[in-house]
C-alpha cells in the first residue's frame, strides 16, 4: 500500500470528484464567518438568489470590526463598522446559521472560539474567509483561509474547488530553552524559511516538541503558517487533542465520542510517507524572537543585533531591507533590546488564550508598566475573559497598569477606527508587523506575550528571561 | 464575469516584493459592506500624500498619466501576501486591471484574482517592464507579446484558464453536481455522524 501523509488521507476522504489535473471538489464540513467578510459573502449570496445549503454547519462571530472597550455596542470607532455588524447579524438570522453575537458569552475571535466549542474537529475540513484559519489545523483538521467568493461557494454548495497543495513536513526537535514559546519558534521558522517559504504547501508540524506542546501552543504555531504563505498547517491529533475537545459544546458525546476518538487515532501519517519538502528545525538553539522589520520574516533573536543586509540578502532585497528599517526608525546592526516603546499589546488569534494570559500575568504580577507606555490586554474570547477573571488574572493586569478589554481582534489590525498612532513603537503579541497594520505609520514588533509583558514593565524591548519568564 | 481572451495594454511597473493585500487596499479604505466602491482606495497608502487623503503622490506610478488606462500590472515576488481580503482583487478589477504578472503569488490572492476575472501570470516581470509600448496577453495561446515581436509564454491550470476564458461562475458549475455532492454526504454521515449537526443535539 502506498504510504500517505495524514493531510493526503483527510483530503482524499473529502474528495467528491477530481476536477482536472490538480484540482478536486472537496466536501467542506464547517464554515466559519466573521462580520468583516462574512456579511458581504452572505449578502452577495442572497443577492444572487442562492441559499446556504446546510446552515447547521455555518457559524458566525463578531470579532473584526466590533469595539473592545467595555460597554461596547453596535456603534464602532471604525467608521461604518455598524453596517458590517448589522448586515452580518441580519443576513445570519435570515439564513438560520449559528451566530455568536455581541453580548453572547460564546463570542470571540473565530480561531479562538471554534476550538473552544469543538466546532473544529480532527479529520474535518473547515474554511473561513480569514487567512489565519490555519490556526485550527492544530486539531488535526484541514482548515484553511479562503476569499469571500470562495466563501459564497462553500455556503451555496458545502464544497470547494481546490487545488491540491504540496506537502511539507517540519519536524521540530530538541528542547526549547527557558522563555522560548511556540511564538518564538514560529517567528524563528518564518525568519529561516522566509515569508514565501511554504508557498502553496500544506505544512505538517511533527516531532517531539510538538507532541509536548499544549493545544494552545500548537494553535500559536499553526497560526503563523500563513506568514510563510502556506496553504495551511496541520498537526496530527493525539491524546492532548482529545483531552482538549472532550465535553465541549459541539463535540460528539457518549458512545459517539468513543467512536469518533477511535477514528481520530487513525489520523496520522504513515511512517514512510513521502513529503514534497521535509525540514528539521532544532528548537534548542532558538532564543526569544522578535521582529525588527515590516514582515514577519524580518525577525531575529531578541538579544542579538538587527542583521546587516548581507546576513539577510538571501531573502530580502536591498530595497525592502532599507525600506523596513526606515519605516521602523532603526539602523543596520542596531540593538533591539533596550529600544524605548510607546505601547504594549497582548491579544489576537495568535496569543490571547488563557495560558498566554497566565504566562504574561506571571511576569506582570507585583510590577508596574513603565510610565508613558500604553498597555492593553484583549482576551481572545468572552470565555477566555471570564475564565481569566475567575482566577483573578484581570486584577493582575489592571494592577500592573494594563487596560483590560472585551474580546475581539481589536488593535491586531487597523480598520479605520482605533489605532496606536504614527511612529508609535508597539510590542505586540499579534502576527503581522506590516506597514500601518496597527495604525497609520505605527511601528510594530511582534513577539511572545511574555516579551510584551516584560517590555511593558521595562518601557523598552526586553528579553522576558530577565524578568523571570519560565516556560 | 467578463470573459478574458485577449488584452492589449501597457503595463504598470510596480515591481516590489511582498506587496501585501493591506498595501493593495488598506483596511481603512474598506468602508462598506460591498464589493464595489473600492478602486479609489487601491494602493491608497502609496497613491496619496496622506492617510485618508486624496491628493495624488506625484511620484507613484499609478499617478503617472502615461499609465492611466493600463489593464496590466507588473509586481514582485509573493504578490498579494497577507490578509485574505478579496477586496484586493475587487479593487484591482474595479480599477480596470485584468492581468497581474508576478514571479510568484500568494495562493489565496491568486484564487481571488481568478474568481474575479483577473488573470494571474507567474512570470518574471523585469523583461516585460523593459519592453516598450503595449503588451498583448493572449490567454487562449497562453502567450504575451510586444510590438517588437518578442514573446513570452506562461502556464495556467486548466480550471482557472477555463473560468477566465468563459467568464464562468464556479458556483453554477458546482451546483450542477449537487446530486453527487448530496449522495457523498449521505454516505459520509454514516461513517462520521458527529460532523452532521443537522437539527440535532447541542448539549
Ligand atoms: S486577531 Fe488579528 S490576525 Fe487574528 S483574525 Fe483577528 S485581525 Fe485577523
Amino acid at each position: 500500500m502506498t504510504q500517505k501523509s495524514a493531510i493526503e488521507k483527510i483530503w482524499e476522504s473529502h474528495r467528491i470528484a477530481p476536477l482536472g489535473e490538480s484540482n478536486d471538489l472537496l466536501l467542506i464540513d464547517r464554515i466559519l464567518l466573521h462580520e468583516r467578510t462574512g456579511g458581504v459573502a452572505m449578502q452577495s449570496l442572497e443577492d444572487s438568489g442562492r441559499v446556504i445549503r446546510h446552515p447547521s454547519h455555518v457559524f458566525v462571530t463578531m470579532d473584526h470590526v466590533v469595539d473592545t472597550i467595555p460597554g461596547r455596542s453596535d456603534t464602532t470607532q471604525m467608521p461604518t463598522g455598524k453596517d458590517f455588524i448589522t448586515v452580518t447579524r441580519d443576513t445570519a438570522l435570515r439564513a438560520g446559521v449559528t451566530l455568536f453575537d455581541l453580548g453572547d458569552p460564546r463570542q470571540g475571535i473565530g480561531h479562538v472560539i471554534s476550538p473552544e466549542m469543538a466546532i473544529v474537529l480532527p479529520g474535518a475540513t473547515l474554511v473561513c474567509p480569514d487567512s489565519h484559519t490555519c490556526t485550527q489545523g492544530a486539531f488535526g483538521a484541514l482548515a484553511w483561509g479562503i476569499g469571500s467568493s470562495e466563501g459564497e461557494h462553500a455556503l451555496a454548495t458545502s464544497t470547494l474547488r481546490v487545488q491540491r497543495p504540496r506537502i511539507m513536513r517540519i519536524t521540530i526537535e530538541g528542547e526549547p530553552g527557558v522563555g522560548v514559546t511556540a511564538k518564538d519558534i514560529a517567528l524563528h521558522i518564518v525568519s529561516e524559511l522566509s515569508s514565501a517559504g511554504a508557498k502553496g504547501f500544506a505544512i505538517e508540524y511533527a516531532g517531539p516538541v510538538i507532541r509536548a506542546m499544549s493545544m494552545e501552543s500548537r494553535m500559536t504555531l499553526c497560526n503563523m503558517a500563513t506568514e510563510l504563505s502556506a496553504f495551511t498547517a496541520f498537526i496530527a491529533p493525539d491524546e492532548t487533542t482529545f483531552e482538549f475537545l472532550k465535553d465541549r459544546a459541539y463535540a460528539p458525546k457518549g458512545e459517539e465520542w468513543v467512536r469518533a476518538v477511535n477514528e481520530w487515532r487513525k489520523i496520522k501519517s504513515d511512517p514512510e510517507a513521502i513529503y514534497d519538502e521535509d525540514i528539521v528545525i532544532n528548537a534548542t538553539d532558538i532564543a526569544p524572537t522578535i521582529s525588527w522589520g515590516t514582515s514577519p520574516q524580518q525577525s531575529c533573536p531578541i538579544n542579538k543585533r538587527i542583521p546587516l543586509f548581507n546576513e539577510v540578502s538571501h531573502r530580502d532585497t536591498q530595497e525592502s531591507y532599507q525600506r523596513a528599517l526606515t519605516y521602523m526608525g532603526l539602523t543596520p546592526g542596531g540593538r533591539l533590546s533596550g529600544l524605548r516603546i510607546d505601547a504594549a499589546f497582548i491579544g489576537s488569534c495568535t496569543n490571547s488564550r488563557l495560558p498566554d494570559l497566565r504566562r504574561a500575568a506571571a511576569i506582570l504580577k507585583g510590577r508596574r508598566v513603565a510610565k508613558g507606555v500604553n498597555a492593553i490586554c484583549v482576551p481572545g474570547s468572552s470565555a477566555v475573559k471570564a475564565a481569566a477573571e475567575a482566577e483573578g488574572l484581570d486584577l493582575i493586569f489592571k494592577a500592573a497598569g494594563f487596560e483590560w478589554r472585551e474580546s475581539g481582534c481589536s488593535m491586531c489590525f487597523f480598520a479605520g477606527g482605533e489605532s496606536f498612532g504614527p511612529k508609535q513603537r508597539v510590542v505586540s503579541s499579534t502576527n503581522r508587523n506590516f506597514e500601518s497594520r496597527q495604525g497609520p505609520q505605527t511601528r510594530t514588533h511582534i513577539a511572545s506575550p511574555e516579551t510584551v509583558a516584560a517590555s511593558a514593565i521595562s518601557g523598552c524591548i526586553t528579553d522576558p528571561r530577565r524578568l523571570g519568564a519560565r516556560t | 464575469m467578463k470573459p478574458l481572451r485577449q488584452i492589449t495594454s501597457i503595463a504598470i511597473p510596480l515591481i516590489r516584493n511582498n506587496i501585501d493585500t493591506d498595501c493593495i487596499i488598506p483596511s481603512r479604505e474598506m468602508k462598506s459592506v460591498s464589493k464595489h466602491g473600492l478602486s479609489e482606495g487601491l494602493f491608497a497608502g502609496w497613491r496619496y500624500t496622506e492617510i485618508g487623503g486624496r491628493t495624488p503622490q506625484p511620484d507613484f506610478v499609478l499617478n503617472d498619466p502615461a499609465f492611466a488606462d493600463a489593464q496590466i500590472l507588473l509586481a514582485g515576488e509573493n504578490m498579494g501576501c497577507g490578509s485574505s481580503r478579496e477586496h484586493a482583487a475587487w479593487a484591482l478589477s474595479e480599477y480596470g486591471i485584468r492581468v497581474v504578472i508576478a514571479p510568484s503569488f500568494n495562493p489565496i490572492f491568486r484564487g481571488n484574482c481568478v474568481r474575479n476575472g483577473i488573470l494571474p501570470i507567474q512570470l518574471k516581470p523585469q523583461p516585460l517592464a523593459e519592453s516598450t509600448g503595449p503588451l498583448t496577453v493572449d490567454l487562449e495561446a497562453c502567450c504575451i507579446s510586444n510590438e517588437a515581436g518578442e514573446t513570452w509564454t506562461f502556464t495556467l491550470d486548466d480550471e482557472a484558464r477555463t473560468m477566465l476564458l468563459e467568464g464562468l461562475d464556479p458556483i453554477d458549475i458546482t451546483l450542477k453536481m449537487l446530486e453527487e455532492i448530496e449522495s457523498f454526504r449521505t454516505h459520509d454521515a454514516e461513517s462520521r455522524p458527529w460532523i452532521y449537526l443537522g437539527k440535532a443535539s447541542l448539549t
